[in-house]
């Protein structure tokens, strides 16, 4: 795995430009995502931001390191589709256990800001006239 | 007169210049990416939002440590990176379920 005598130098020209393009696409692509994380106003606005840099950003920097090593080596070095694979799958499962937990919070806490929480309220004003209903029954 | 010869004109290796640029400043917008990560890692208003810093946050740094193996062309930072990531999904995961239920394993 480890190969000393490989040099960025002796990339071919049109592998070179290819490469220098997409490891920049990627990596402006992860830093409009970075800012938008900053940026955005709620919570639920800046979970959207990230992704770009984990989808596209990643995707980018993954194929111009294929390109690279691929031409540098000469044969076929495509291991990085692990990362992108492992990547794919794993962002939206920890988003949505992160947004999960985050309408949790908000919900218990009653914010006004978490989306539909019109309708939340009602179904909680029910479970509350319920649960009053049924305290009250206890006490008397 | 001349006593020395002069060395050969190298020619000027314009893609490879062009590269080292592109790797050089796809660096400084990944490093400004982990910064922006990093404010709101720290002063984000709720927990929620500083999970969601320390995502961006690995994923900036796996994706400068990959940029740095290629500009060294060595294949050994791509492990580390797959380590990041992996490590990183399981950091998330955890912080999401303690602020789910308030504690990690059930």
């Amino acid at each position: 795995m480890i190969d000393i005598d490989l040099a960025l130098k002796d990339l071919p020209a049109w592998a070179a430009y290819l490469t220098a393009a997409m490891v920049f696409i990627g990596a402006l692509l992860s830093l409009i995502g970075a800012i938008g994380l900053v940026r955005l106003k709620s919570f639920y606005e800046r979970v959207h931001a990230p992704t770009l840099g984990a989808t596209l950003g990643t995707g980018f920097i993954l194929v111009a390191s294929m390109i690279c090593f691929t031409v540098l080596r000469g044969r076929l070095s495509v291991h990085e589709i692990l990362i992108a694979v492992f990547l794919t799958i794993t962002t939206p499962v920890a988003m949505m256990l992160l947004v999960r937990a985050a309408l949790y919070r908000d919900r218990v806490e009653n914010n006004r800001e978490v989306p539909g929480a019109g309708k939340y309220k009602k179904a909680e004003a029910a479970v509350r006239s319920q649960a009053g209903e049924s305290e009250t029954a206890d006490r008397t | 007169m001349r006593f020395l010869p002069l060395p050969p004109a190298r020619p000027l290796d314009m893609p490879f210049l062009v590269l080292d640029w592109s790797l050089f400043i796809a660096q400084l917008f990944l490093g400004l990416a982990m910064a922006c990560a990093a404010y709101r890692l720290i002063f984000g208003p709720r927990a929620q939002d500083r999970i969601l810093g320390l995502d961006t946050f690995y994923v900036n740094a796996m994706l400068l440590l990959l940029t740095y193996g290629i500009r060294i062309a060595s294949a050994t930072y791509f492990e580390v990176a797959l380590i990041i990531a992996l490590l990183g999904f399981v950091g998330t995961a955890a912080l999401s379920k303690f602020l789910m239920r308030g504690e990690v394993i059930e």
